[in-house]
Formats: C-alpha cells, sequence, structure tokens
C-alpha cells in the first residue's frame, strides 16, 4: 500500500507536456507531502533497501568470570612483586568507585605472596575531571590517603580503562596530594580507544573494542556479583 | 545524574530534602579538599563568581570568596560605597553591568526582601542570595545543618531552640525550613515583641522563656539582637533581654551535657551570649564559619559545575 519515497514513485516526465510548469511542481509536491510519512511507513523505512543493514545486536557477553577475576588480579600482583622486588615503599591508589574495592582485593593478592600489607587509598577524581558540564548532579566520594605519598610509588588502580581522561584527572589529583617518586597504573580492563597517551603498566585483560560498546565491570563489594560483561546497544 | 540541576539558590523552600541533603554531603567532601595540603582543586577553572553585597559582611563575602578561589573561580567584589550605585545607578542595571563584564555566579545580599530573586529574574547566569532583607540565608541553614550533623550525626528528632530576634532575622527563617525539612522540632525562644507577628504555618512550637526549656534542647541557637534593622523597638531594654535570653554561665551549666550552642556571628559579647560562653568548647560558633566555606563550595559547584 505504500510505495518506497524517491524519484521512481512520481514519475512527472508524462506530465509534463500541456501542463505548465507550476501545475507540475504542485502535483509533484502534493504527492510527495501526501506520501505517508508518519508512523505507519516508518517500517517500510527501517526495512527498506536504501537502509544499511543493521548489525545484529550482540546482546550482553561475559569477558571475565569472577574466578578470572581473582586470578587477572593474583597476575597482576606478582607482577608488581617482581618490579618492584617487594613491596617497599608502594601504595595502592583506588579510583572511586570500582578502584577501590579492586586495589583492596589487589593488596590482599600481595599479601598472599610477600607477607606484607600494602597501604591502600581511594581517590576521587571528581574535581579534576574536564567534563563536569556533562556530568550534572556529579557525586563526590571520600578522598582518603592513609600515609604521605611523598617518595613512594604510587600504582593507581581502576576498573577499566578508556579515554584515559580519568587517569589524568587522577594524575593532576595526585600532584595536589603530594609528590609520589613514581605513579604507576593497573587496571582490570584495557579496551583501548585513548585520547590521550596512557598507558597501563598491569594489564588484566585486553579487550578490543567497538566505540559504541559499553563495558560493565561488576564487584562483590558494590554491585553483589563480580564480572566483566560486554554490551552491544 | 537524576535529578534536575539546580539553576538558583534563593531560598532553602526551593530545596527538597533530597537536593538538601546532597548539597551536605558535597559539602562533608569538600571540607576534606579544605584540609589537604594544598586546599584547591581546580574544577571551576575558567568561571567568575561575582560577590554583590549591598549589606555589610564579613563571614558571608569573605567564605564564599575562599570558597569560589578553593575551587579555582575567579572572583569579583562589588562594594556599593565605591560604586556607581552611589551616582544612583539601578539594582538592575548594576546586575546587568556586572554580568557583562564576565561574571558567570552572582551572589547577591540586599536589604530587600527579594532583591535576589528579582536579581535572577533579570539574569541568564545562576544567582545565590547571600541574605535578603529579614527573608532567608539559605548558605547560612545550610552550615547551620552540617555543623549540627557533623556533631549529632542527623538532625532527626533533635530538639533546637532558636533564641532572640526572630522576627527580624532571615537566619531563624532559613534555619527552620531547612532544620524542620531534615526533621528537627524547633522552638522558637523569644518575648512576643520579637516574634514574627503571624506564626501560622511555622511548623515550630513557641516559648517565652528560655529558663523553661533549656534543659530540654540538644542546641541552643542564639540569634544577634540586630539594632541596624530594628531589634530595638522590640526590647524593653538590653539589660533585660539579657537577664531573660542571654547565656551566661549559669544557664550553660543547666544545659544537657552534650547540648551545644550555636551563634551565626557577629556576637556580641555579653549580649546574647557571655564571652566565657562563646569560648566555651560547647559553643560551635567557629566549627559554624570553617563550615560555611565548604558549604558554599558545594553550592557554588552544583550551580557552576554543571553549567
Amino acid at each position: 500500500m505504500s510505495t518506497p519515497l524517491g524519484p521512481a514513485g512520481h514519475s512527472p516526465q508524462r506530465s509534463l507536456g500541456g501542463e505548465t510548469l507550476a501545475r507540475t511542481f504542485r502535483k509533484i509536491s502534493e504527492k510527495f507531502w501526501t506520501a505517508p510519512l508518519l508512523p505507519s511507513t516508518s517500517a517500510t523505512f527501517k526495512t527498506g533497501p536504501a537502509r544499511p543493514e543493521r548489525r545484529k545486536p550482540l546482546g550482553t557477553t561475559q569477558l571475565l568470570t569472577d574466578d578470572e577475576i581473582r586470578r587477572a588480579l593474583k597476575r597482576i600482583a606478582h607482577e608488581i612483586c617482581e618490579r618492584h622486588h617487594g613491596t617497599d615503599g608502594l601504595v595502592l591508589v583506588g579510583i572511586h568507585t570500582r578502584g577501590g574495592p579492586l586495589a583492596e582485593a589487589l593488596a590482599e593478592a600481595i599479601a598472599g605472596i610477600e607477607d606484607d600489607k600494602v597501604s591502600v587509598g581511594y581517590l576521587d577524581i571528581g574535581l579534576y575531571r574536564d567534563d563536569l558540564s556533562k556530568r550534572p548532579g556529579t557525586r563526590l566520594s571520600r578522598t582518603m590517603l592513609p600515609v604521605d605519598l611523598s617518595d613512594r610509588t604510587v600504582i593507581l588502580v581502576d576498573d577499566v580503562l578508556y579515554t584515559g581522561r580519568t587517569i589524568r584527572a587522577a594524575l593532576d589529583a595526585l600532584s595536589d596530594l603530594g609528590r609520589p617518586a613514581a605513579v604507576e597504573l593497573a587496571v582490570l580492563v584495557d579496551r583501548g580507544h585513548r585520547q590521550l597517551p596512557i598507558k597501563a603498566d598491569y594489564v588484566g585483560k585486553n579487550v578490543p573494542t567497538s566505540l559504541e560498546e559499553r563495558v560493565h565491570v561488576k564487584l562483590t563489594e558494590i554491585d553483589g556479583e563480580q564480572g566483566v560483561w560486554i554490551s552491544r546497544p | 545524574m537524576d535529578q534536575p540541576a539546580m539553576k538558583h539558590l534563593l531560598s532553602i523552600a526551593d530545596l527538597d530534602r533530597g537536593e538538601l541533603e546532597d548539597l551536605l554531603h558535597l559539602a562533608g567532601e569538600f571540607a576534606e579538599v579544605l584540609e589537604r595540603p594544598i586546599p584547591k582543586v581546580p574544577t571551576l577553572r575558567g568561571k567568575t563568581v561575582a560577590t554583590v553585597f549591598f549589606e555589610a559582611s564579613t563571614r558571608t563575602r569573605l567564605s564564599f570568596e575562599r570558597a569560589a578561589k578553593a575551587l579555582s573561580a575567579d572572583v569579583m567584589t562589588f562594594a556599593p560605597g565605591t560604586s556607581s550605585v552611589i551616582k544612583g545607578e539601578s539594582l538592575k542595571d548594576t546586575a546587568l553591568t556586572i554580568r557583562a563584564t564576565g561574571a558567570d555566579l552572582l551572589v547577591v545580599r540586599h536589604e530587600a526582601v527579594g532583591a535576589a530573586a528579582r536579581v535572577a529574574s533579570w539574569l541568564d547566569c545562576p544567582v545565590i542570595n547571600g541574605g535578603d532583607g529579614a527573608h532567608q540565608h539559605p548558605t547560612q541553614a545550610l552550615l547551620d545543618s552540617l555543623t549540627i550533623r557533623q556533631r549529632f550525626g542527623k538532625l532527626d528528632g533533635l530538639r533546637i531552640g532558636i533564641v532572640g530576634d526572630v522576627r527580624n532575622s532571615r537566619v531563624a527563617r532559613s534555619d527552620i525550613d531547612a532544620f524542620t525539612l531534615l526533621g528537627a522540632n524547633v522552638t522558637l525562644i523569644a518575648p512576643p515583641t520579637l516574634l514574627p507577628r503571624d506564626l501560622e504555618g511555622f511548623p515550630v512550637s513557641i516559648s517565652h522563656s528560655l529558663d523553661e526549656v533549656i534543659a530540654d534542647l540538644d542546641i541552643v541557637y542564639l540569634l544577634r539582637i540586630q539594632m541596624e534593622r530594628g531589634s530595638g523597638p522590640g526590647l524593653p531594654s538590653l539589660p533585660e533581654y539579657v537577664s531573660r535570653y542571654g547565656i551566661d554561665r549559669g544557664r550553660l551549666e543547666r544545659m544537657s551535657p552534650d547540648a551545644v550552642v550555636m551563634h551565626p556571628g557577629p556576637i556580641n559579647r555579653g549580649v546574647e551570649i557571655a564571652a566565657y560562653v562563646a569560648d566555651d568548647p560547647r559553643a560551635l560558633i567557629l566549627d559554624q564559619v570553617r563550615n560555611g566555606v565548604a558549604v558554599r563550595m558545594a553550592v557554588l559547584f552544583r550551580l557552576l559545575g554543571a553549567s
């Protein structure tokens, strides 16, 4: 019942003979405006041949299970101890929200290897963001550092490394809070698409993603379950 | 993230309990920022805050300026005595001029009720009411609520007595709104001449005798006797007021041991509050001032952080 829009549906050539141009135009435009456009045709639009075929929805896929997260953290713990020949002068600083529990878990994993509890701090970077205007109603959490950062090696811990802007903000925040000897970065998932020259020192899992995909990290302490998922809208 | 962004802060009555608690939570976080070795964050870099005070102020103006600077905003200070107001420039033209010179937010204090709201209606930027006549002083109520929350954990169920010249006090009006919104029971304690003429709709109880209720209060909130705003005609004499409504050592001792004394400042030592009491650890007057900075950072952050 509904014809697709376009030149084929109008065939204006025939009427050009006896009619004035204005009349032809009116006819065409009448046909154009009365051609069904609104909801009833939207289905035609979507399935019409001109439209590129949509990628099948991927739904949600699990990237890491609870066990895999634990193993990844254990491996990162080993890498940290190996690189630093132990735990002397290390501080783990989790970036709110999910970096906090991850830093705690990492400290526990390190304690299992080195018999030494590394101090854990929390950093809220809300006040250092460069995109506050896009985040009305931003909530803040408490920044808590257990020790003076001066001359220590700070290992920032976050769940997902994406554009790098969070880490940029965290570095700014850290430099206002003290002068660490060095800053390193540990993340559970690196999904790529950096907008700044930032690179993680320890990565749980590298996940190549597209921009439209979303990575969801859930941690027992915050979400009641644990795992990493990827979804495509 | 779900609630619509606040546009102005003109009156506590514009806030619901959620928004009020959000501001107090934020203020608590900013109090932590103020304790850092470098008590400054870059959040409002590039924004300009103008303090436009047509009335005298020490605390409010200084803490707004400190709050703006701690958030890395720039500050412009307007003082009527050295401005074109002397030449007769109107409030509207003054406000438009300040906005046109590049202010992103105006903090307005004026002797006329509703002045800040009028300014807000003329401008396309956020306006904070820094006190309008005897009407409202919302940031004072926020810092008072924060001070009480730090001390008692919550306001729910607390018994707060507001003592003194309620009639001429914008602090009292904002405090009544905020304290009752947060669940406290408020009693106004004053001679009838210093109470508002029409108390209908005020969610408060009334007492004319401080001595009758003082032992039952968790917080004794003293208002300043404001000679410049017309406290005088409501008073038989200052010494009589002091003897019936001033807090001295004797009354301090009759308060419950956990109870505290608050005052919005500036204090009249020897009038509302004896010098001895003002220096007692149970007087939270300087905590109130300290919290003023954190609370004003929270308000600036909410109004400018998302614009």
